[in-house]
């Protein structure tokens, strides 16, 4: 009897596969490798020191010496807007990589032992769920202090409890499966079976969880610091850059607002739309239904 | 029925009282103390005696043991009586009543906005899947999501004034005492909250209407040559309202991040900007109260949008 086998795929062709059935995950994927060519390639892209002081030259208007003029201390913008994607980069990642891995973790320990402990960890989480989110990110950073740590720490925190959800209920799901009862019958331990069986299952629900929240952390980040509670100055992070001075001259200098917000919107624009096609792709209920 | 309700009601008693203790103690995590805030000011600029620090602290009192601070404030809860602003020395329940309404018609009118542009734009957009229509708006609610709301109402300032000299009254007025400046007031801040609102309701929308879509009885209504109007308006449309109810709701809940920020912009004097400068002021009772009042609000809305589920939908019942 011929043994029936599954072609194997390429990379490269499923790579074209997604680009053809995906083509809005695809624009959103070459959003954020721009990005992270130009976090990279910041001291070569960027024509200025996005910190220096220029006193004879506040407020120049977008042109062929500022592409994108300047603020209210004479610094470049367009130099700001660069150096500050490695800040939107560096707190969106690890903000989403604390809180969905520690999410991700108390879900796993939740939805695996069962009885008391997880009704004491869904009621945490409920707890803070129960908090606008902008709010409980507000307090924490208010708590420990303005600095980019704390706000990596205030947007994980944020972002933890949907994890332990999400991550939870698909424990629940996998652990009823068959293969599972099959490890306990051949006398495989609990911390085994969570290890080998069911934590490589929570696997694709992880990643979407984990690119679908990315945009969500950059917000926070910029809406954080927008209220003054952020990355501190003079950090070009975007969401200082739209807070006060911005506000403050913005019929003098509506470039000092304008620009940064485009930064912020096209970042967490590209984000969203490759999460949203990895989801497409990877979900199981949603597979197939092309 | 009943007994559903009551063990609902049961569980956000550990659920409130968790809020309650988290708040409480990040506030106590700030550094500094409004009595410091108070004497030297808020940038520590100014000079005070440590005794007089001492004695404005005892006089609100905060020199009293955590645990004590925490049962009097949930004393004071309870019986709805927290005392006064440690920064303003205004009751706060006083401050609160003054402000809600005007966060509360905030709140109504971006969900009322976000349901109308997400219904209209998720069933096109479900109707007319994998086509340019599908795609725009899609691409709509995306950058929905993406744009920062502070961005968007600092654009539509600008905009306005530079383009069409026309800015919104400053403060609040309230509907009844004169409504045209109350809605000049309101509409752009609503409008804005409520584009972002809407665009994650009409991907819930579209979603939820294309699994309606595929059901059986669906096809049976093509097969019975129904037109395309009565087929989504009169059988799909209602099954599919009930995921995009409770978001909608949920969102409700969850709205007081979105007023904290449009009521910074355009200077409403709202419970979010409020709870905002008690943060900043290290004014505990009003950022506890203020939290856990939300918090309170959010576990009823969602009580109530369950107890709903079992109105719209027959089918669901609760033990």
């Amino acid at each position: 009897m011929e043994e029936f086998q599954t072609p194997a795929t390429s990379w490269s062709r499923e790579a074209i596969d997604f680009l053809r059935y995906q083509p809005l995950g695809a624009l959103g994927g070459l959003i954020i490798f721009g990005m992270l060519i130009l976090a990279i390639l910041a001291p070569v892209v960027a024509p200025y020191d996005p910190y220096e002081l220029r006193v004879d030259q506040l407020f120049t208007p977008p042109g062929p010496t500022f592409y994108l003029g300047t603020d209210d201390y004479g610094r470049d913008i367009f130099s700001r807007i660069i150096y500050g994607s490695r800040i939107s980069l560096y707190v969106g990642v690890l903000a989403v990589v604390l809180g969905t891995t520690t999410g991700a973790f108390l879900g796993l320990v939740s939805g695996f032992v069962g009885g008391r402990t997880d009704t004491v960890i869904q009621r945490i989480m409920d707890s803070l769920l129960a908090f606008p989110a902008l709010i409980l990110a507000l307090a924490i950073v208010a708590a420990l202090g303005q600095s980019t740590t704390n706000v990596i720490i205030a947007v994980g925190v944020v972002l933890m409890p949907t994890a332990a959800r999400v991550i939870r209920a698909s424990v629940l799901s996998i652990k009823e499966n068959v293969f599972v009862e099959a490890g306990r019958a051949i006398g495989c331990g609990n911390l085994r079976i969570l290890l080998r069986h069911i934590m490589p299952n929570c696997a694709a629900p992880y990643i979407i969880l984990a690119t679908s929240t990315l945009g969500t952390a950059i917000l926070s980040e910029a809406a954080l610091s927008f209220l003054g509670l952020g990355t501190p100055p003079p950090e070009p992070s975007w969401g200082t850059m739209l807070s006060g001075a911005a506000q403050q001259y913005v019929w003098r200098a509506p470039w000092m607002a304008i620009f940064p917000g485009i930064a912020i919107s096209l970042a967490v624009f590209g984000f969203n739309l490759f999460g949203d096609a990895l989801r497409d792709v990877l979900d199981p209920r949603l597979r197939g239904s092309r | 029925m009943h007994k559903y309700v009551i063990r609902r009601l049961l569980m956000m008693i550990p659920i409130l009282f968790g809020v309650s203790l988290v708040v409480f103690f990040i506030m106590r995590m700030v550094p500094g103390d409004v009595a410091t805030m108070i004497l030297m000011g808020p940038a520590g600029d100014v000079g005070a005696r440590q005794e007089d620090i001492a004695a404005l602290r005892e006089k609100l009192g905060l020199d009293r043991p955590l645990a004590l601070q925490y049962l009097s404030w949930v004393g004071g809860l309870l019986t709805l009586n927290v005392g006064d602003s440690l920064w303003s020395g205004r009751p706060i329940f006083e401050e609160v009543l003054e402000r809600f309404p005007l966060t509360l018609e905030l709140s109504a009118l971006s969900i009322l906005i976000s349901v109308v542009i997400a219904l209209g734009t998720g069933i096109f957009s479900a109707v007319r899947q994998d086509t340019w229509i599908d795609y725009l708006f899609r691409a709509v609610s995306i950058a929905g999501l993406s744009v920062p709301n502070f961005w968007l109402g600092t654009m539509v300032i600008l905009i306005l004034s530079r383009y069409f000299f026309w800015s919104p009254p400053l403060g609040y007025t309230r509907f009844f005492e004169d409504p045209l400046t109350n809605l000049q007031q309101m509409i752009w801040p609503a409008v804005i909250l409520g584009y972002s609102l809407a665009a994650v309701t009409s991907r819930m929308t579209r979603s939820s209407l294309l699994e309606v879509l595929r059901e059986d009885y669906i096809r049976t209504a093509w097969a019975k040559g129904l037109s395309e109007r009565i087929i989504v308006m009169r059988h799909a449309f209602r099954n599919a309202l009930l995921p995009v109810l409770t978001l909608s709701a949920i969102q409700l809940g969850t709205l007081l991040g979105g007023t904290v920020i449009m009521e910074t912009i355009f200077t409403l004097p709202g419970i979010g900007r409020y709870l905002v400068d008690s943060i900043f002021h290290r004014d505990y009772p009003v950022t506890q109260t203020i939290i856990t009042i939300m918090a309170v609000k959010f576990v009823f809305i969602n009580l109530i949008v369950d107890l709903l589920y079992g109105l719209i939908d027959p089918r669901i019942r609760y033990a």
